[in-house]
Parts: C-alpha cells; structure tokens; sequence
C-alpha cells in the first residue's frame, strides 16, 4: 500500500495542468501490467533456483517457495563433481576471458575514440562510417569469414579467439566516441599548451572523464562474454567456459528442472548487479548515443 | 597530395592511438563483410581449396531451396512484428518512466532492462509454456477453464512463431530502451514551458511536437539498434522451439545460415546466405533512417 501512495504521488506532485489524472491512472496501469510480464519470469528464475523440487511443479506457482532450499545448487555442485573437469577450470576459463576482454575492449576502444572525437586528420570521416554502418548488421553475418580468419591465424581452440573480435565491438567505440565529444576542447588545449603529450592527454585527462562511459562499454561486452559457450571456437574441454558447463548440465529431462533454475539464477544475478550499481552512469552515457 | 602528406604525419599519434582497434576492427568485421562475399561464389568446404561457380549459391538459394523460403517469411514475420513493437515499447516505456521521482525511475528501469542482460534466464519460458499440464500457460488456462486439453506451445507449428514473438519482446528493451531513458532526460526542460505559452494543450501534442524532435538522434540510434536484433533472431528460436523445429516453423534466416556453416560445412552457401542477409540489414537501416529523420518536421 505505501508503494502505491509513493507511486501516486510521484505521479500527482508532477503533474502538470494538461495532464488528467484518468490518463494518468491507465498509464499507470499499463506500467504495471508490463513491469509484471518482465519481472515476473526472472522473478520466478531466482525463486525457483530455492525450491525443492515438488514445488516447481505447483499450480499455481508459487512466487516465493514455501519451504527455501539450497537443494538445486547441491545438485548442481554435485553434477558438476561428477564432471571429469574440475568445475573451477571452468569458472576460471570465463573469468579469464571476461576480464581480459572488458579491460581491452575498454581501453582499445577508448583509444580509438579519441582521435575521432577530438581531431581532424585524414581517413577519419571514412573510418567513422564504417563503424556507423558496421552497426547496421549483426555479427552473425560474418560468422563464416571469422571462422576462417581464425583458423587461419592459427587461434582455434584458444580463448583469444573469443576475446579478440569481442574487444573490437564497434557498438562500444561508437558510444565512447559519441560520448567523448562532450568534453571541452579548452581542457585538452590548455594541456597542450602545458607541454602535455597526446598519449599523456588521453590517459590523464580524457580517460578519468569518461568513466560513466567505461560502465557502459564494461556492461554490454561482459553480458556477451559471461555468456559466451565457445561456439565453434573451443573444442578441448578444460578451455570451455562455464556457459558451456551449464548449459550441458541444463540439457536435462524435467527433473533436472530444479539444477536448470539454480544455473540460470547464477548466469542472471551477476550482470544484473552490475547494472543495479552502475545504473546512473551508464543512463549518463546513453544521453550522447544519438545519430545524424 | 604534399599537403594531405603532411597532414598525414602531422597525425602520426592519432593513427597510433586508434591502430590497435582499427587492426581487430578491419581483420573480424570489415574484411569479412567482403571475404563473405567473394566466398559466396564458390564452392567451398574447408578442406578443399574453394572453386568458383559464379552464380550457383544464389540460384539455388532462390530457386530451389524450399526452406529457405520458409526462413525468409518467418524472419520478416519477426522482424515486421518484434521490430516497430518493441521499437515503440522501448519508447513508450521510457517516456512513462521518466515522469516517475528519480528512485522509482530506476527501479523500473531495472525491471524493463534486466531481461536483455539476464543470460539465459529465457529458459524460464520453457517452463511456462510446456507442453504438458505441468506447464504454467497449460494448468493456468485449464484451471480457468478455457480449455480442457493442454496445448503444446513449443511443438505445435501454429504457436511456435507466436511464443518466439513473446519471448523476443520480453527480451527486446535493450540498448535502445537506455538510449531513450537518457534522451528524454536531456531534453531541454525551457522547450516544454514555452511549448505551454506556444499554445501546445495536451501531452500528445507535447510529445510530438517538442520530445520526439528533441531526441530525434537517439531516435535513429535505437533503430539501428531494433532493427538489427529484430532481423538476427536465432537463439531464442533453438532454445525453445528446438533446431531444427517442427516443420521448420521456426526457421530463420539466421538459423539457415547457422546450418549450412555449422553443420553442413558448405560455406560457399553459408556465404550467399550471409550476403544476402547483410544486404536486408544495410537496406532496411538506411529506409527506416531517413524516414525517422522526418519525424516532427
């Protein structure tokens, strides 16, 4: 009942004269509806990975478990014992390339924002298209020539073949650079003028700026790497991440329901905390993502 | 040609700067776009050296192949759906949640955007809409009555696209939804009080006339964004309707592609797919730009 009153007055106290307050109750009805068809899946996710597993099968669903258990992760931990790969070689396996892949992705894409932001010189409008139009299509049409790329280069079966096309994400560049133009030309002048080099520019003034950015470029490539299963990429057991683990475990009849809940709830509630801390910042970043 | 020498060397750190991301840039996005291309007229295998058939992949890919057909029509049918939905469901959520107080703002924001980043907790849906009475839609819909016998969501080829549809737009504020939050937080606050002395009435006329051409630039962004998700669909498909689904029913351009590169190994096809499919996205992104560029003029 409280959460209502602070939604109606949030609401109300806004409200400006054009607004009627029947349109504003079936806005707010609307809201809900829909705040309930998102919610209410992860919701059940993060519910379900707590119970035994007579109730899973309970109509109607219970939205919190009646008797809390941590049964589907002992089940999962002991699936995973069973395994002839120690089940922190996977964990460390997608650590490993989650991590590597961020910090390059944000560094190298910051780099190359840089210069596009900042400065005029030759190739730089060309260059910049080419990340524009490159976010007009999805990777999965390039998955062919990749694959040979790879295989050529000689980089199957290692992680990098993971971690090197994922750091050369344009959508990170595009909204570095986007994001970069806001700050003010007078900063990296009168640093100039003070005898600073470009290198020493970029990493003492532009990089400690755009942290709201960092957020932002960190959240969308570590959704994509946390979830990475290896694809066609790794084949030797010990190199596959944890995604891969999970998801043969998961690969159950309905009694494996319960373990499926558990590894879902672990694969969700990571990227979404991070998101709940660094929530503002990457909205901040989002405000300069527009296009011409 | 002296000059834009000089200017070259003048910028000699700049191109330092950006060459460790233009070298991954060019080596797995651009030369691909064009290695697809060139592959897309071969016969190729992996194991033996590519021959050249000129036209064959296409010909075949547009004559003969009946599922591919399917693919094309299920993909339009998603993207023609999923597409303009969730475009206006990322903007209309956004423009609601932004006259909430700041802290309810980011709690509902949380919500609408979680299930984009969430892994594979789309899974849920399996339990949902399963097949037996077990299924939450099935004894739901038993319980009240509407029917006696459950209904096999994700085997049926008469629901199949529709559970695809639902958990796709469950999915689908991402990026875009983020864009918008943030645009309409940086529109100019002086613009809707002097809309008020303008003579500007209702909220309707507020939104077209002043919002929407304010953000126009993250307008286009989150289209870009939409459009691309919208013609990819894959993963959803071959999680819950299976791959390759019943009656191919859930089929995709994408999933089309997955199987000829994946599973059949015939990449010279794979590629013909992959052009074609890039050609759709460069195609539909450049109409669907410059007919938002008009909004509100």
């Amino acid at each position: 009942m409280n959460l209502f009153k602070s939604i109606k007055r949030s609401f109300t106290k806004k409200r400006k004269l054009n607004r009627s307050l029947g349109g504003d109750i079936a806005l707010f009805l609307l809201l809900a509806l829909f705040g309930i068809f998102s919610a209410y899946p992860l919701i059940m996710t993060a519910s379900n990975a707590f119970k035994p597993l007579d109730e899973l099968f309970l109509f109607p669903p219970r939205l919190f478990p009646r008797n809390l258990t941590l049964d589907n992760f002992r089940d999962l931990s002991e699936l995973i014992g069973n395994s002839w790969i120690p089940f922190s070689r996977y964990f460390f396996n997608t650590i490993l390339i989650t991590v590597i892949g961020t910090v390059g992705h944000v560094l190298i894409a910051s780099m190359c924002a840089f210069p596009l932001a900042k400065y005029k010189f030759p190739g730089r409008t060309i260059f910049f298209t080419l990340v524009v139009y490159s976010l007009m299509f999805a990777p999965q049409v390039t998955a062919t020539p990749n694959y040979i790329i790879i295989a050529k280069i000689g980089l199957i079966d290692n992680p990098a073949a993971i971690i090197l096309p994922a750091i050369a994400s344009s959508l990170g560049l595009y909204l570095m650079k986007q994001f970069m133009q806001q700050i003010p030309d007078e900063l990296i002048e009168s640093a100039k003028i003070d005898g600073a080099s470009e290198y020493r520019i970029f990493f003492q003034i532009v990089m400690p700026l755009v942290k709201p950015a960092w957020l932002t470029l960190i959240i969308l490539l570590f959704q994509r790497l946390w979830t990475t299963d290896g694809g066609s990429f790794i084949f030797s057991e010990e190199l596959k991440p944890l995604s891969y683990a999970l998801r043969q475990i998961a690969q159950g009849t309905i009694e494996r329901a319960g373990t499926i809940a558990a590894v879902s709830f672990i694969m969700m509630i990571v990227p979404i905390t991070f998101f709940i801390v660094s929530q503002s910042r990457i909205v901040e970043t989002f405000s300069h993502s527009g296009m011409k | 040609m002296q000059l834009l020498l000089k200017n070259i060397k003048k910028s000699k750190h700049y191109y330092i700067l950006m060459a460790p991301f233009a070298v991954l840039f060019f080596t797995f996005t651009i030369i691909p776009v064009f290695m697809s291309l060139g592959i897309s007229f071969t016969y190729f295998n992996l194991l033996e050296p590519p021959r050249f058939i000129g036209l064959d992949n296409y010909l075949k890919l547009i004559l003969e192949d009946e599922v591919f057909v399917v693919a094309i029509k299920n993909t339009l049918i998603l993207a023609v759906v999923t597409g303009p939905i969730s475009y206006l469901m990322a903007f209309v959520f956004a423009w609601l949640i932004n006259e909430l107080r700041p802290k309810l703002r980011a709690f509902m924001t949380l919500i609408f955007y979680a299930p984009s980043i969430s892994g594979n907790a789309f899974l849920m849906w399996l339990l949902i809409f399963s097949g037996d009475v077990h299924g939450y839609l099935n004894a739901l819909l038993i319980r009240f009555g509407f029917m006696t016998d459950p209904i096999v969501w994700l085997k049926d080829p008469k629901y199949m696209m529709m559970v695809i549809i639902i958990v796709q737009l469950w999915l689908s504020l991402g990026v875009s939804f983020l864009a918008f939050i943030a645009g309409l937080q940086s529109v100019d606050k002086n613009l809707y009080e002097a809309g008020a002395i303008d003579g500007i009435r209702n909220r309707w006329q507020e939104l077209w006339h002043i919002t929407l051409p304010s953000m126009k630039p993250q307008l286009l962004f989150g289209a870009v964004m939409q459009i691309t998700t919208s013609l990819a669909i894959a993963e959803v498909s071959m999680q819950l309707v299976g791959f390759p689904s019943i009656e191919n029913a859930g089929h995709t351009i994408v999933t089309h592609l997955i199987d000829y590169g994946t599973i059949r190994f015939d990449l010279g096809y794979a590629s013909a797919i992959a052009t074609i499919l890039f050609l759709i996205m460069i195609t539909t992104n450049l109409i669907v730009r410059s007919i938002l560029r008009k909004v509100g003029e």
